[in-house]
């Protein structure tokens, strides 16, 4: 299968098929172009009034606005169009690897998805475009199910979850949901205030474990992180509780001291408790691009990652830059969070995701 | 920022170098490249396809000049379209005729409203205006809360706000507050939320009907992926946007939301965020963000750095003692601090024309050899300082062992400071502003800083 997990064994042949697909899609990429131009020349009043304002900056942009609300119609009508029992082409190909890069794939990976029905086509496994539909989910739904959706528990004692994640992707909100869940279960729930630099975090975190009843371990504004997981790590474990929930600030992958500080905070929980974290969760926006891949690989260089919580899959964004994080890093998603509630963060259901993803 | 675009780009030049003339068929590999580039970037694909045809219309057509190579042409072209696809020129923040203008922030949920609309403040309390904060976001724990640390850091005043009121009554009376007080601006946050909430967006649209905005300001993540242009275009539709503000620029995020954002919805982008601290809120340039995608250096923003952060008096100071050769480590040790007060080393180099393009995406300039330097100095007597060649083998040892490094680290500095004035005293012959340049040459030089380098 193309998307192979143990992939890593065959790098080379796969980075020649990726140059050959990326030639391919440039070539059809002209032809498409080519196609959309010749569109907009039918269109009639549209192209006039493209063609009168290209030439300064304002007029380009209302050209490009009027665009794209006739892109929306376009789609709009190609869902239909998706479901349909026709014959596979060319067009339908382009149509959907447009849908696969709108879906923030990425360019390396839509490619990879296009080329792997192409190769079905061939061999006559598809040939309508419900039966390429079809394929398409199940190949992402395949990709993205690594098996065991369970987070790993600790042998004995605290159970060690930490969160870690850039700027604002939601990290205290979804420990705030999950500490609800796990005291629903019955479970005795420590959450350690890790953010000790942005303004209020603390409060933020304080005040969602005293809404859902869970008891929070914080210091003042500015203590050191690894301090606080440190005593919360030993609270957790004189006092029995079952789980211990670390917050974290919210740090770019790319300075280097606060990524080196989260290694520290992993050391500090381990002195206490030496096989924590049991679970190392990046948490992603489902509206970050591909800058994601980036995320996940420098975390992954700087903790054990466990696996992913993508949060905000409850707007437009379709988060589908994960299948390439999925596949390349072998990181299975935990949970989804599609909404403000409790219960609104989830586990994950990879054919659900796939079915959303071209919706 | 834009690192990775900009190699990107520049392997496509690359293609161009020696090709004679600009045709249909020797720019297409460029265009190509450019597409990819792009779109990994998270341009757009609609905007990608735009920028492309217009790019391509210009290259063919009769704009390109004879005094150019093919190169500098096309890079000249994709430049000039970058910048105007990205706004043009600067748009600073626009001001109501009759105080206080009222900025609103909107935007998702983790966007980064609230320290922007800090560092907003802050900006301009430091031009001298009188600024109120208000926070009507009573939805997200402590929202409020985090706005009022922030103003109370910056002494700035904040509404006093609590999630039991309601958003629209918040804005009335912070601006009724404002206007009382003679502020000159209130700056309102609202809480994130999606586009396609509609009771969330009313509530901002009665904000809208109830006190007059001067600014709506749209704040966008700049690691945002293609779905930028649809949240961006609809906030714009229900709400009328005035312009936007780019967080987290001091990411690795390729940043095409920029691009994007821009040339979907006709806004411009006025800010950027570039750090966690207050004071990272910079003005949005759109041709100096083109020319550094372009691996063509952003050299007046260098010098605007340097100018904020390094006195004239002291710089004239050193270049005095620069010509008399009388230049010690105490003198180094000042001017360290002077750099590093500009910010990441990283970044400064990546501001010099030729310098962004050689580094390696991804590798960041070690600042740590800048503090072991220090603390070397640091670690000297004051007489050492100012005569280095007093410092025999024990008292090496001792500075190593009280900066926390090598004896062999404390020789590099040594020799290379030696070094460095025996240049000087060299350069000190040709006069004033030529031992200047080669100073700065020097200090500045991709390989190293003074006495520092090659370590």
């Amino acid at each position: 299968m193309f998307f192979n997990k143990k992939k890593r064994e065959d790098k080379k042949r796969l980075a020649a098929e990726i140059r050959q697909s990326k030639d391919k899609a440039t070539g059809l990429a002209q032809e498409f172009e080519a196609k959309r131009q010749e569109l907009a020349q039918n269109q009639g009043p549209l192209s006039k009034e493209l063609k009168g304002t290209q030439s300064t900056p304002t007029g380009l942009l209302a050209g490009l606005k009027k665009g794209l609300a006739k892109t929306r119609s376009i789609f709009s009508g190609s869902i239909l169009a998706l479901a349909s029992g026709e014959l596979v082409d060319n067009e339908f190909l382009e149509e959907l690897e447009e849908r696969l890069l709108s879906a923030d794939l990425g360019v390396a990976t839509s490619l990879k998805v296009i080329d792997h029905l192409k190769g079905q086509l061939k061999l006559g496994q598809i040939k309508t475009q419900a039966e390429a539909i079809t394929s398409l989910k199940a190949l992402v739904a395949g990709i993205l199910d690594l098996g065991d959706p369970h987070l790993p528990l600790a042998q004995s004692g605290p159970t060690v979850y930490l969160f870690v994640g850039v700027n604002g992707v939601g990290k205290t909100t979804s420990i705030g949901k999950l500490a609800a869940q796990l005291k629903g279960q019955g479970k005795k729930v420590l959450v350690a205030a890790g953010d000790t630099f942005r303004a209020a975090a603390i409060e933020q975190l304080a005040h969602w474990c005293e809404k859902v009843g869970v008891d929070c371990l914080a210091k003042p504004q500015n203590s050191d992180p690894s301090a606080v997981l440190y005593e919360a790590a030993q609270k957790a474990q004189n006092e029995g509780y079952d789980v211990l929930l670390c917050d974290t600030s919210g740090r770019l992958h790319n300075k280097k001291n606060l990524m080196d500080e989260l290694a520290k905070m992993e050391r500090s929980l381990q002195k206490v408790l030496p096989e924590a974290p049991h679970a190392a969760l990046l948490v992603l926006d489902a509206n970050t691009g591909q800058n994601a891949i980036m995320q996940a690989k420098e975390f992954r260089e700087v903790v054990a990652l466990t696996g992913l919580v993508v949060t905000k899959l409850d707007g437009t964004a379709k988060g589908g830059v994960i299948i390439g994080i999925v596949n390349e890093f072998e990181l299975p998603v935990y949970f989804i969070g599609v909404g403000e509630r409790v219960e609104d963060l989830q586990p994950f259901v990879p054919h659900l995701f796939a079915e959303s993803l071209l919706s | 920022m834009f690192d990775a675009l900009t190699q990107k780009f520049n392997d496509a030049f690359k293609k161009l170098t020696n090709k004679g003339v600009l045709t249909q068929s020797n720019i297409q590999a460029s265009l190509k490249e450019v597409k990819m580039a792009l779109l990994e970037a998270d341009v757009n694909y609609r905007v990608v396809g735009a920028f492309l045809r217009s790019v391509q219309k210009r290259a063919l057509g009769k704009e390109v000049m004879g005094s150019l190579s093919p190169a500098q042409q096309f890079i000249k072209i994709v430049s000039d379209e970058l910048t105007q696809m990205m706004g043009g020129s600067n748009h600073g923040l626009l001001r109501s005729p009759s105080s206080p203008t009222v900025v609103m922030m909107v935007g998702l949920q983790g966007s980064g409203k609230t320290t922007t609309a800090a560092k907003l403040a802050r900006m301009l309390k430091k031009d001298g205006k009188k600024v109120l904060l208000a926070s009507a976001d009573i939805y997200r724990p402590a929202a409020i809360e985090q706005l009022k640390v922030l103003a109370k850091d910056l002494e700035i005043d904040c509404f006093d706000s609590n999630p039991q009121m309601t958003a629209e009554g918040i804005a009335q009376l912070a601006k009724e507050q404002a206007s009382r007080g003679l502020f000159d601006y209130l700056i309102l946050d609202t809480a994130g939320r999606l586009q396609i909430d509609e009771e969330l967006m009313n509530e901002l649209g009665h904000i809208k009907g109830l006190i007059d905005l001067t600014e709506i300001l749209f704040v966008a993540d700049a690691m945002t992926g293609q779905e930028a242009v649809n949240v961006a275009s609809s906030f714009h539709e229900k709400l009328g946007i005035t312009g936007f503000i780019l967080t987290k620029m001091d990411g690795d995020a390729r940043g095409g939301a920029a691009l994007s954002i821009r040339a979907i919805t006709g806004q411009p982008v006025k800010f950027i965020g570039v750090g966690e601290k207050s004071d990272q809120l910079e003005p949005f340039y759109p041709d100096r963000i083109a020319s550094r995608i372009l691996g063509m250096g952003d050299l007046v923003g260098l010098i605007e750095k340097a100018q904020q952060h390094i006195n004239l008096a002291d710089a004239k100071k050193m270049e005095q003692k620069l010509r008399q050769n009388d230049f010690t480590l105490t003198d180094f040790r000042e001017q360290l601090h002077q750099i590093k007060k500009m910010g990441n080393i990283g970044d400064l180099m990546k501001m010099i024309p030729g310098v962004g393009a050689k580094m390696p995406a991804g590798q960041e300039v070690d600042t740590g050899q800048l503090s072991r330097v220090e603390a070397i100095i640091d670690s000297m007597t004051l007489a050492e300082r100012e005569n280095p060649g007093t410092i025999n083998g024990s008292r090496k040892l001792r500075v190593a062992k009280g900066s926390g490094t090598d004896v062999s680290d404390v020789n590099r500095l040594l020799k290379n400071f030696a070094q460095m004035k025996k240049m000087m005293k060299k350069f000190s012959s040709m006069g004033g502003k030529k031992s200047m340049r080669a100073m700065q040459g020097m200090m500045g030089g991709p390989g190293g800083f003074g006495p520092f380098g090659g370590a």
